[in-house]
């Protein structure tokens, strides 16, 4: 046999074994090869031809303005008409994909992480559904998709994606993304903290046709009302999504008229590759070194735990190096996972929104950065774990991307942005359910989420409650239309909360008090999902610091409306206030952690949460004296803590400086850090320890061996490249375990026998 | 040549040393890690982050656990400028947070002019000013 034929027929064997198997798969579930790539595509002979065909950059940047312009209109239509709070408050994104998949234009507001998340669902439907004959990819038809181990944040977004066609060709996608809310899963609102398998998270939609003939197909959305709590709000959102690819197709359809498909298919290939050539040229600007950071995650939404997300980013040439091992391992029956893609888009998020705003926001961005994970780790977990609250892992990759970068970008002599602390990373928000005012089912949030405080920049404050980390362009909503259609008032909303600010140079923007209170329903109860009770959830920037913690409070066994009606000065606006005071005679005052499940409440009981800061900037004695004084006039800090904090003198009536009192006091409290600050080597003797706290569940790496991790305990330790499922127990079952020793001991103490020995 | 590469330290590349850019300290060597050449205190975190409420009658109060977290922080040994906060794991090494190619960056900035303020980048925003102004 000569070597051709051998070749050949090796050949014929492969395709015919690849055959077998594609035609005998059982399940196509995600598939490692798409979720695991965020670069774009290789460039197809297709995109070549046209390329070559059409060269005039000005014809493709035209092309590219009318693109994005049918982006920002889409965006519009859902923003408008979409009926989730996401949609209304700009928790979307709309887009235009090759013909392979990869985002190319996106809206320039929006949710920006979508950007690199949506291309996984289309390429799955490209690789599965194209050639299959009982599905198949036409003109007029729409896919659904929200799973997101097929690529997606977590399950409350769903994407509507229609192919593009042009005389029975495929030319490109249309797609449109909103943050849904209710789904369907084991608590109302979509983003379930309780889940503790996937199975907890309501519909699991891996990308499937639900239009034909630009129509939704009833059977099947009547299946998916049928599966959720907010069976209206699926149909009408779905529509609106719909409506708004079908605008994008329109306008696409239109670029063909003037231009033609091919010269559309190159500009959207030209952008992707330009793009990438870019970022590199960025990345070649930035010193060549290894910057690493860490946060701490003092919560699982279930149970208080410590749990890490470290980061190391090293940057050479035109190489970035995103590196996250010895971040902690993922818990197997615990929310706050994220699938791989989750984290990568959040770093994308990162430069999209802070670090190379003025880029398309595509998938091109990302592209050219490279990651270093360990399987099995938080940021990557495995296909069995839920990872309804992935927020949770992500925004901390936000965050240790966002502080690592700041610290590359600082001797840049080019700049997009400004150098910035962290932004405050967590959504403090209610998520609410139950029976409304008006009898209808609900469970969604509300849209304070998107308020986040801001982080200091090299030269100013950072904004108060500004933006989410995860959407540019998004708002807080409007309190008394939500009280429209929900039976719960915001009794004290946008006030923001005194001294919790992250104080710098430049000191973080802050968060507002948000109290709220059930009024007109029997069946409604609300959720917190939030880290950051214990331990600040961010980092600051160059002796700055970070914002701190906060608590959920409740105050139960009252009716506050009542108090309101007969005595309305017992009643006051503030969380301390109202805790430290007591205000309600024979109410019950508590807190906890801000990982609250699904809670029923009581009318006129209070839910009392404040959002968080943004980090600090810089040394805090170097904050210009009359913006001491300005934040204590607008009641961000009072005097006493100012003066404790910043060092500044000043008459506390009439607020005016004593500038060489306070450059005194400055250079008093730097010689005091001298005496006080304990040199390096002598300072890692008295503190370091060899292992983490041995009273505290601990989840990660400890001091820089990223090749062990810790799993909850100093006992176990595992190894990083096969760390193997995590089950943490059920807090109440911890409950009953710590009560059933106390009472036996008790009984012991006390002589008597236990009511049944029996094993 | 000096390149600044923080708020408070810059890199000599004649010396290959890090500096304080407040008080010109020398701190150490631009091959090793910054923090060596500090003065690091263990800062108390209701020092910073007060109690908005009251701790003696509730368990999580604004103030972060200090069995839970630590704030470290770095000063100049000279002029006392504190150059950085890490909030860190109760026990945990400090990190090396910035470990430069020396080499590299020799290389990158003999292209370059030195740089004596650090640059901004663009504006896009107004700038703050407090109160309301309507």
């Amino acid at each position: 046999m000569s070597t051709n034929v051998k070749v050949d027929t090796e050949i014929e064997d492969q395709e015919l074994i690849q055959k077998f198997l594609k035609d005998t798969t059982l399940f196509l579930g995600p598939d490692p090869e798409i979720i695991r790539d965020h670069r774009i595509m290789p460039r197809t002979p297709s995109e070549e031809e046209c390329m070559d065909k059409y060269t005039d950059l000005n014809q493709i940047s035209s092309i590219r303005d009318r693109l994005q312009s049918a982006c920002e209109e889409g965006f519009e239509m859902v923003e408008q008409m979409g009926a989730a709070p996401g949609a209304k408050w700009g928790d979307i994104i709309t887009g235009i994909y090759s013909a392979s998949g990869d985002l190319t234009i996106g809206s320039a507001g929006g949710v920006l992480i979508f950007s690199a998340l949506v291309h996984h669902p289309i390429k799955f439907i490209i690789k599965n559904w194209i050639d299959e004959h009982t599905v198949g990819v036409n003109e007029g038809d729409g896919f659904i998709h929200n799973d997101s181990r097929y690529g997606n944040v977590h399950n409350t977004d769903q994407s509507m994606i229609l192919p593009v066609f042009h005389e029975g060709k495929l030319i490109c996608w249309a797609a449109s993304t909103v943050h849904e809310g209710e789904n369907g899963a084991i608590e109302p609102g979509g983003m379930p903290s309780m889940a503790e398998t996937s199975f907890d998270e309501g519909l699991k939609m891996s990308p499937f046709k639900v239009v034909e003939n630009y129509e939704i197909k009833r059977d099947i959305l009547t299946f998916l009302q049928n599966s959720v709590r907010e069976p209206k709000l699926q149909y009408e959102d779905m529509k609106v999504k719909l409506f708004a690819c079908m605008r994008l197709e329109q306008r696409i359809k239109e670029v063909f008229e003037t231009d033609g498909p091919d010269a559309l298919t190159a500009c959207l290939r030209y952008t992707n590759e330009s793009v990438v050539t870019e970022v590199r040229r960025r990345i070649s600007e930035w010193p060549d070194m290894t910057v690493r950071t860490q946060t701490i995650m003092d919560s699982t939404l279930r149970e208080n735990a410590l749990l890490k997300i470290n980061l190391a980013v090293t940057k050479k040439d035109d190489r970035l190096i995103f590196d996250f091992s010895g971040t902690s391992p993922e818990l197997t029956n615990r929310a706050i996972n994220t699938q791989l893609p989750g984290m990568k888009g959040m770093v994308g998020q990162a430069f999209m929104n802070h670090i190379w705003p003025d880029l398309p926001r595509g998938q091109a961005g990302l592209s050219p950065i490279e990651f270093i994970t360990q399987e099995g780790s938080l940021v990557d977990c495995s296909y069995e774990a839920p990872n309804s609250q992935s927020l949770m892992s992500i925004f901390h990759s936000f965050t240790v991307a966002q502080h690592a970068t700041a610290k590359f970008l600082y001797s840049c002599p080019d700049k997009y942005t400004r150098v910035l602390a962290p932004w405050h990373n967590m959504i403090n928000t209610f998520i609410w359910g139950g029976v409304n005012q008006h009898g209808e089912m609900l469970g969604n949030l509300c849209a304070d989420l998107n308020g986040m405080g801001g982080g200091a920049r090299m030269d100013r404050d950072g904004e108060h409650a500004l933006a989410p980390i995860f959407a540019t362009m998004a708002d807080i909503g409007e309190q008394e239309m939500n009280e429209e259609e929900v039976p719960f008032l915001q009794l004290v909303s946008k006030k923001m909360t005194a001294n919790t600010q992250a104080p710098g140079k430049y000191r973080g923007g802050m968060g507002y008090t948000m109290i709220a209170s059930t009024k007109d329903s029997d069946q409604w109860g609300f959720m917190t999902t939030t880290q950051g009770s214990k331990v600040p959830t961010i980092q600051g920037l160059f002796g700055g610091y970070a914002g701190g913690s906060y608590p959920l409070c409740k105050v139960t066994d009252v009716d506050v409306y009542d108090v309101l009606l007969k005595n309305p000065e017992q009643f006051k606006h503030s969380i301390h206030e109202t805790m430290n005071e007591q205000l309600f005679p024979g109410a019950k005052y508590s807190t906890h952690h801000m990982g609250m499940g699904f809670d029923i409440s009581k009318r006129g009981e209070l839910y009392m949460i404040s959002q968080g800061s943004g980090g600090g900037y810089g040394d805090p004695l170097e904050r210009d004296p009359t913006y001491v004084i300005m934040d204590i006039e607008e009641g961000l800090i009072t005097s006493d803590w100012a003066k404790k904090l910043y060092k500044v003198e000043f008459n506390e009536e009439t607020f005016a400086l004593d500038l060489e009192a306070t450059e005194k006091l400055r250079a008093d409290y730097r010689e005091l850090r001298k005496q006080q600050g304990k040199p390096y080597a002598e300072f890692i003797k008295d503190h370091v320890k060899d292992t983490p706290p041995a009273d505290i569940p601990f989840y990660g790496s400890w001091n820089g061996d990223v090749d062990t991790i810790y799993a909850g305990s100093v006992d176990d330790k595992r190894d990083a490249s096969n760390i193997g499922p995590i089950y943490v127990t059920n807090p109440k079952d911890v409950r009953i375990g710590e009560l059933e020793a106390e009472l036996e001991a008790v009984r012991k103490q006390a002589g008597i026998p236990s009511t049944d020995t029996r094993k | 040549m000096k390149v600044l590469m923080t708020e408070y330290l810059r890199i000599d590349l004649e010396t290959e040393n890090w500096e304080c850019r407040v008080c010109e300290h020398v701190v150490g060597s631009a091959r090793g890690n910054y923090k060596e050449g500090l003065l690091v205190y263990k800062r108390n975190p209701e020092d910073i982050h007060p109690s908005v409420i009251d701790p003696d009658k509730y368990k999580f109060t604004f103030c972060p656990d200090k069995d839970w977290v630590s704030i470290y922080e770095f000063y100049c040994p000279s002029c006392g400028t504190q150059m950085e906060v890490e909030y860190t794991f109760p026990g945990h090494m400090p990190l090396y947070d910035m470990e430069v190619d020396v080499d590299a960056l020799k290389e990158q900035w003999s292209h370059r002019e030195e740089i004596l303020e650090p640059v901004k980048g663009p504006n896009i925003l107004v700038d703050r000013t407090h109160g309301h102004n309507h």
